[in-house]
This record gives structure tokens, sequence and C-alpha cells, in this order.
């Protein structure tokens, strides 16, 4: 039942693209127009999105919804796609968070059709990067979306803009470099740019290490890891609503999905080799990162290093899978490590996206992410704290939330793995809970503040309508979290089998 | 062959000498309101040129040679000559509109562009030594008389007396070498010397000489470092409309000089060039791509992204094989498209004859003109090599190229400058995007302009999304 006759893949990423495009030549009166068009532009992706999962084998990890055709015939390069459990709850976390940042930026009303437009090609590069399987055409969709990015920050963002945007775009470019090189030395190699042929290429010890610090530069300033994160809370901070929230939401899950396509079964026994590398850096990431939060007195700040904080469980249970194996000889306890990974990943996108749309609620009235601008906010807005509660509670890992699915999930593969990996990434529940339940103490509850906060009106329908949607998803993920685990499930196991058995020719 | 056979594989060169001659005379007849016949005329030329080109075009991997071996007629030096007739239809119709504006709409202009391109259709179809000269002389010739074009400009003619004394010395230089390999193999056919070479001469310390001077000259030629002095200077003092033809249509050819003398001519002494090439393009990423930055004029920054990007060109050449030239070739196409677009953006914002020339004037270009403004965008992020923009694949191609010869070290080199050059790039695209326009008023240019910008702004996304077919072509011409 798996494959369809048409090519829904190729659908999900184009949709968005072209209607971004037309959108672009909508004239500047019709801006009601083009939010109406990239409002059903989004949806459509989104229920295109619906009709894969619903169709989607989750029996098998092989690819599904494949297309395949040249696309550069003198380099072997095919336009390829397909997707598999690891890429199509992002594509479906993509196509989510595109709908609900068109609602959000619906009161823009600078250059309406240019936001609208660089959203969605943002949104259909996203989902291309994703369902490609081909590594030039990855590489193709990973750049090419810096240049939506670049100007949403740019263009829409707050006065600290210019260097900010200017700083995501070098550093991720310069990451991404290294992965180019990479990508070009096995085509040399092996004569394929097919990410399943690479898979099996087979290669030495040597080319395995260097291949996978190529690739571990590029995803690691996306994911960002300690100590190549600092441009994060920068973009985060200077960016609009609606760019903060698909950078944390989606944007900074390519790298962790960089990871678990190419450096883990491209080079496994690179990866092996240096897993202490990235767990020592993710564990930096859980504790240090962790305290830097609790430091900040700029609302977007510290979302942007509690993201940082939480990748850091991602990375690290993508990486424990070689210890655990060491350690238990079996792979259970890696399928749990990596399934808790990729929970998270998902997860992280609902709640950061949703705290990032929480602080925008406040930033459009008041117009200040300080949290001593604030003071109170529950008693003048009390849906608007019922929610925004309920999302950074679901940060500090609250069971019930998807925030504690992952980490629990994570944090019980470290202990098979080493007792102190578990000790450290669990400090995270103590941290999180720290910055998390202190920033909400003095932005929500005490006394009203300010006069400012006093005059605040609650929710209004779309701020309800968006917040909604990711509170039920958040809730959800928390207390049922098997249909996303069955769909991953295989392609896990998969991943696994395949990364701890050795390739070296 | 017979005469009239071989002087039909001459074509186009023909018709180009021949128009260029009657575009010259009928000028003198066309009265100052009527320019516009001169510059229909000229176009018309590379219409038909390009269709007589297209008609002959020579299959893959075949070639025929003319004139006692000194004419070659293959498919790389079509593909050549192709897009040398579009860049310069694209330089014609971006020029007339600066030079009405500044007052030297004159048939000179036209005349002397032809010449200009059938120089870089000799050296594309060079098969000896000799005629590689002339048709370089030829280019040379004429861009320095077009570079002083505007004879009231102090600023102009100083540019011209510093291309003319540079190029001279780069020609005579190149001349010397020439002299060299001929004394060591007595032969000026590029053939001849490469067959020569593969007999055994190769170790003459004679054409060690030759070939350092030959290096040298090419390098000169095209603006590597260290022989880069002339062009910024050049760049920014010549008028903006000469600039763009300056800096676009001679690279194509400056390409076949490299590539018929170092490939065909020298292939058998390809370890010793490939060491030369290394050091003058690793010099020429670097500094091109770090001096850029500290530019605040557009034409001196744009001279210094060009002296970057034939460093990523020369990654290409000096692979020495077939991909490298096949990438070397499409990286030179893609180059002058892009070169030629971002100076027509430039040439759009100059109005009234006051030319453009600091990043300032392009503040707020999305508010005064968002098509403009986009072109231009598409246009930098290639120039950065920015997928899916086609200047991204130009660039993998040609460090695919130089990692393939063992070159792992330039290849991450590339990269890193690269990082570096997208810097200045993105400075372009923040004034355009980012800061309110000084002068609000629209940007307005003729509808002519406008297509051709349009289809030049928008080859950079089409040519990058369906970059199988241009490759393929490039490719087809090293089989």
């Amino acid at each position: 039942m798996s494959a369809f006759n048409w090519p829904v893949l190729s659908l999900i990423v184009w949709l968005p693209i072209f209607a971004g495009a037309a959108i672009l030549f909508f004239p500047a009166a019709r801006a009601g127009t083009a939010k109406t068009v990239a409002l059903l532009a989004s949806a459509a992706a989104l229920v295109l999105t619906a009709v894969a999962i619903a169709g989607f084998d989750t029996t098998t990890a092989a690819m599904q919804f494949q297309e395949r055709t040249l696309w550069i015939g003198a380099f072997d390069i095919y336009y390829h796609l397909g997707v598999d459990g690891l890429s199509l709850p992002l594509i479906a976390l993509t196509a989510l968070m595109t709908v609900l940042v068109v609602i959000a930026g619906w009161r823009i009303s600078d250059r309406v059709n240019q936001y609208m437009a660089a959203f969605l090609v943002l949104s259909g590069l996203m989902s291309g990067m994703f369902a490609a399987l081909d590594a030039m055409l990855f590489y193709v969709f990973f750049e090419a979306m810096l240049v939506p990015m670049f100007l949403i920050i740019g263009i829409w963002g707050g006065p600290n803009r210019i260097m900010a945007t200017i700083k995501f775009f070098l550093f991720t470019f310069f990451g991404s470099v290294f992965m180019l090189v990479g990508l070009i030395w096995l085509y040399l190699e092996s004569g394929t740019f097919s990410v399943l042929e690479l898979h099996d290429f087979p290669l030495s010890l040597t080319a395995q290490i260097w291949l996978f610090l190529g690739f571990l530069i590029a995803f690691a300033v996306k994911v960002p890891m300690w100590p190549v994160h600092t441009w994060l809370p920068d973009a985060h901070v200077e960016a609009p609503t609606g760019g903060s929230v698909v950078l944390a939401a989606v944007m900074l899950k390519i790298g962790g999905y960089g990871l678990v396509r190419f450096s883990l079964p491209i080079a496994p026994d690179g990866a092996a080799a240096l897993d202490w590398l990235v767990i020592g850096l993710s564990l930096i990431a859980i504790v240090y990162i962790g305290f830097v939060a609790l430091a900040q007195q700029d609302m977007k700040k510290l979302i942007a290093y509690s993201s940082i904080s939480h990748m850091g469980f991602a990375t690290l249970g993508m990486f424990l899978t070689f210890a655990i194996v060491r350690n238990t000889g079996s792979i259970d306890g890696a399928v749990l490590g990596i399934t808790g990974a990729m929970v998270q990943m998902i997860s992280h996108g609902f709640i950061s996206g949703a705290m990032f749309l929480a602080v925008g609620v406040l930033y459009d009235r008041v117009h200040s992410r300080e949290i001593s601008a604030y003071g109170g906010v529950a008693n003048t807005m009390p849906w608007f704290a019922t929610f925004a509660v309920l999302f950074f509670m679901a940060n500090s890992g609250l069971p019930g939330t998807s925030g504690f699915v992952g980490e629990f999930m994570v944090i019980l593969a470290a202990f098979k793995a080493d007792f102190w990996f578990a000790f450290f990434a669990a400090m995270t529940l103590i941290l999180g809970a720290s910055y998390s339940l202190w920033l909400v103490k003095r932005v929500f509850y005490g006394e009203v503040a300010n006069d400012n906060v006093a005059g605040l009106s609650d929710l209004g329908t779309r701020e309800w309508i968006v917040l909604t949607v990711l509170a039920l998803l958040t809730l959800g993920l928390g207390l049922w979290p098997f249909p996303l685990i069955e769909i991953m499930e295989p392609s896990v196991a998969n991943l696994v089998d395949h990364i701890t058995t050795t390739k070296i020719n | 062959m017979s005469g009239l056979a071989e002087l039909q594989l001459a074509l186009p060169e023909i018709f180009v000498a021949a128009m260029a001659c009657v575009v010259l005379v009928a000028d003198l007849f066309v009265t100052e309101e009527r320019r516009g016949l001169t510059h229909t005329l000229a176009l018309l030329t590379l219409l038909f040129a390009g269709i007589i080109t297209l008609r002959m075009m020579m299959p893959a991997g075949e070639s025929m040679l003319a004139f006692s071996d000194t004419f070659v007629r293959d498919r790389f030096g079509d593909i050549i000559k192709l897009f040398a007739y579009l860049v310069l239809i694209a330089v014609f119709v971006y020029a007339k509109f600066f030079l009405r504006a500044a007052g030297l709409f004159k048939g000179e202009f036209y005349s002397l562009s032809l010449f200009a391109l059938l120089g870089v259709m000799i050296m594309a179809s060079a098969g000896s030594l000799l005629t590689v000269y002339l048709g370089l002389e030829l280019l040379a010739l004429s861009s320095y008389a077009l570079v002083a074009l505007n004879r009231d400009s102090a600023a102009g003619s100083e540019a011209g007396m510093k291309f003319f004394i540079l190029g001279s010395l780069a020609s005579g230089i190149l001349l010397y070498g020439m002299s060299l390999v001929y004394g060591a193999t007595g032969t000026l056919a590029l053939g001849e010397i490469s067959a020569a070479l593969a007999g055994g001469l190769g170790d003459n310390p004679l054409l060690a000489f030759g070939l350092a001077f030959l290096v040298v000259g090419i390098g000169f030629k095209l603006g590597a470092v260290p022989f880069h002095m002339w062009l910024p200077d050049v760049y920014q003092g010549a008028p903006a409309a000469v600039t763009l033809l300056i800096s676009s249509l001679p690279k194509l050819g400056y390409l076949s000089l490299a590539i018929r003398i170092l490939a065909d001519g020298m292939g058998g002494l390809h370890a010793d060039w490939q060491a030369m090439l290394a050091v003058l393009a690793a010099l020429s990423m670097i500094l091109g791509n770090v001096v850029a930055i500290a530019q605040s004029n557009i034409k001196r920054m744009l001279a210094y992204s060009t002296i970057a990007h034939v460093g990523y060109l020369l990654l290409g050449i000096l692979a020495g094989t077939a991909a490298g030239y096949a990438a070397a070739t499409f990286y030179t196409i893609v180059y002058t498209m892009m070169s030629a677009g971002a100076f027509a953006v430039l040439i759009a914002l100059s109005g009234d004859g006051i030319e453009a020339e600091n990043l300032e004037d392009f503040k707020g270009l999305s508010r005064r003109n968002p098509w403009y403004a986009l072109m231009m965008l598409m246009i930098m992020f290639s120039l950065a090599g920015i997928p899916v923009f086609v200047g991204f694949f130009a660039k993998w191609q040609v460090i695919a190229a130089a990692i393939q010869a063992g070159h792992l070290g330039l290849g991450v080199l590339a990269v890193v400058t690269a990082v570096i050059g997208a810097f200045y790039y993105l400075r372009v695209v923040k004034l355009m995007y980012f800061d309110e326009p000084d002068n609000p008023e629209p940007v307005i240019v003729p509808t002519d302009f406008r297509a051709v910008l349009s289809v030049n702004g928008l080859a950079m996304l089409g040519l990058g999304i369906f970059s199988g077919g241009l490759i393929g072509l490039c490719v087809s011409a090293f089989a």
C-alpha cells in the first residue's frame, strides 16, 4: 500500500516554493490575497504530508514514495526523493510549523508578500532537504535555505538584525563547505552521489574519520553544538517571531537529521572512533549551556540557550549507540537512544516553536523581550498564561508532555552506556526546570508589575488557534508517543544495525 | 583541403570581420538621432553570427584544421563563440542606455566591440601560437581604445593608458615566451609543439623558460595575483558600459588563450604549469576575496571579485583533465553572465550621466525597484556560490576537478575563501534589502534593458536548477 503512483514528495516540496514565487508577483496592495494564498498553499502541503503519513508503510525501513530522475548527467546526479521513518516525521513537522507561522505572521504589515513568500520557499526547501536521497540534491537544499532565512532575519528582524543575520549566514555557510569537500571526495572515490549507495560504500578508517569530521562541522553548526553555537542566540533574538519559530522548530533539526542520515551511516567506524567527542560536546551543551540559560535576562535568548541544551540531548542519544553496544552487546539500548533522540527533536520542535510564539504574543503587545519588563502577566492574560506555563513546563520535561518522552528515553539509554553520562544528562531535569520555572515565576506570577502589563489583553483568535494546536500536540505526544515511535522504529533499528557493522574495507 | 572549404570553416570569423567593417563605415552615414541603427545592425550581426555558428557546430570529439594548421574548428571553440555572441548582445543592450545618458553613444563603441569579439573568436579557434597572438592583440587593442572612449574624462584616459602599458608588457612577455618555445621546438603550430613534447623534448631548459613566460603572460591577461594590479584601476576608470564589456567578453578569450596554449600546446609539460597555476590560483582566491571586503567602490569590489573568480577558474585548468577544462569553461561562461548582470544593475542605477559607483548607491534598491533588486540578489548569491544558483555548480565543479587532480588543499582553500567572499556579496544584498534608500526615486530603464536583465538574472536560477544541460555541453567540448 505504500507507493503512490503520483509524486507526493515532489508536491510537498514544490507546491510551497511555486506558491511563494507567485506571491512575489502580487501587487503590494493585495497583501490580503497574498496571506490567503500563503495559508492555502501551506495547508495544502500539510494535507499532502498527512496523506503521505497515511500511506506510509510502518513495517519496513526501506525508502518509500521514491522518485528518481536524472538531473546532471555528467556527474550522475539524480533528482532522487524518498522518505523513511527518520525523515517523514520531520517533513510533517516542517509542514505543520509553516502553517502556524503563516497564521502567526498575519499581523505583519511591512512587505507582506515577500514575508509570506520567504517562509513558503523556506518550507519547501526544508522538506526537500529532508526528502533528498542524492547527496548533491541534499546539499543544494541544505544551502539554498540560507537565502530565505538570511532575508527573513535581515528584513523583518530587530534592531541588531544585520549583524545577526550575517553571522548566521557565514557561520552555517562556513560549516557546510567542509561537507561539500567531503562529498566531492566521496564522489571521486565511489562514483556516486546516491546516499543509499554511499551508506554501503566501504572506506578505510582514516578516510571515515576525516569524512566524519568534515560532516560534523557542517551539522554541528546547524544543531548547534557547543562551541559553534554562538550564532544561534543572536539569530533568535533578532529574528521576527516567525523566523525564530522556524529556526528553532525545524532548522536546528537539520543538523540532527544530517547526523543520522550522513555522518553515522556513511562513516560508522569514524563515528565509533570519535563518539567520545560528540558525547563530550553534547554533555557540555546540556550542562554548561543550561547554566548559561539560567543567567539570561532576555526571554528569547533564554529559549535559544535552552534549545542548544535540549538539542544536546538529541546528539547525545545518537552517539550513545557505540558505547551501549560495546557494553551490553545488544542493540536494544542503542535503538532506545536514537529513538529518544528523534522523539526529542520532534518534541523540541513543538515546544520551542510554541515558546517563541508565546514570547511573540507578549512582544506584539509590549515590545520588550526583557524578563524584567514583565511580572504578573497571569493576572491580565489568564488563558495565555495557561498555555505558556504548559509549554515552559513541557520544556523542563514534565511527565505527560512530549518533553518528557525523549529525555527519558535518552537518559535510560545513557545508563546502559555509562553512569556518568546519565548523571550529567539528568542534570538537565534540574537545570531545565530551574530556568523554565524561574522565567514563569518572574513573567507570569506575582503582582502586576507595571502599567504595560496591567493593560494587556488576552489572546486573539489566531493566537488561540496556533497555541491550541501546539498544546494538543505537546500533550498528545507526551501521553501517547506510540504512533510516532511506530513510524520510526524499523528505520531506527535498521540504522543501528547498519552503523554497528564495520564497513572498513 | 581546398581553399574554399578552408574559408568555409572560418565563416563566422569572416562574417564578423566583414560586419565590423560594415558597422564602422555605415555609422559614418548615420545621423546622431538615428544612431540606433548602428545598434540594431550590431545586434543583427551577432544574431546571424550565432545562426551561422550553430548551423555548422562541430560534433563532440571532432576537430578540423585549416590554413596550414593555424586555425582549428572544434566544439570548444564553437561553444566559446556562441556564448561570446550571447554576452555581447546583453552588453550592447545594457550599454546603450548608459552611453546615451553619458553622451558617449558613438558608432566606435560598436565597431570596436565587434573587433574585440573577433579577437576572442580567433583565440577560440587558434591552432598556432601566431594565431593566438593575433587574436589576443586584436582584442587588447580594441579594449584599450574602448577604455579611453570618454576622451574628456581624466580617469578614463588614465585607465586607458595604464591598461595599454601593462597590457603591452603582458603581450610582450607572452610573445617572448612564444619565441622561446619556437626556439626549442622549431614550430609554432600547437599540435606540432604537443607532438614535439611527447617526443621527449621536455627536458630542454629553453622550454621551461618559455613556459614560465607564457604562464606569466596568461596570468597578466586574466588578472591573476600577482599580475592583477591593472585590473581594479581599469575597471574603476573606464565608463561603466566599457567595464561591463571588459569584465565579461574578454574572459572567454583568455580562457581560450589558456586552454589553447597550455592544454593543446604544452600539455606535455602539465606537471610544470600545474604547479605554477596552483600558486596563482591560491594567491588570487585569497587576495581577491580578502581585498574586495575593503572596497567601497562597487566597480573596484567587482574587480577584486573578478580576481578571486580567476583563481577559481584556474583550479579547473590546472587539473589538466577533460573534466577540469570543462569545469573551467562552465565557470567562465557562467562568470561572464554574472558579471554582465551585476554591471547592468549598476548601469540601471546610474541616471543622467552620473555614474553610480559606490556601494551606497545600492541602498534600499528593493524599495525603489523590487524586481531589479531580486535580479541583483540572485546574481550576488550566484557569485558567492550559494546553491541553487548557477555559480554554485560552477564552483563545485572546479573544486572537484582540483581535488581529483590531487590538490585537496587547494580545494579546501577554495571553499574557505568562498566563505570569506560571501561576506561582501551579502553586503550588497544587505544594502539593497535591509537599508532604507537615500534617494527614493524609482529606477526606470527601457524595456529592452529590462527584458535582457530579467533573462540574465533568472538565468542564474534557471541554469542552476537545470544545470545538467550546460554542464553536458561543456563536457562535450572536451570529449
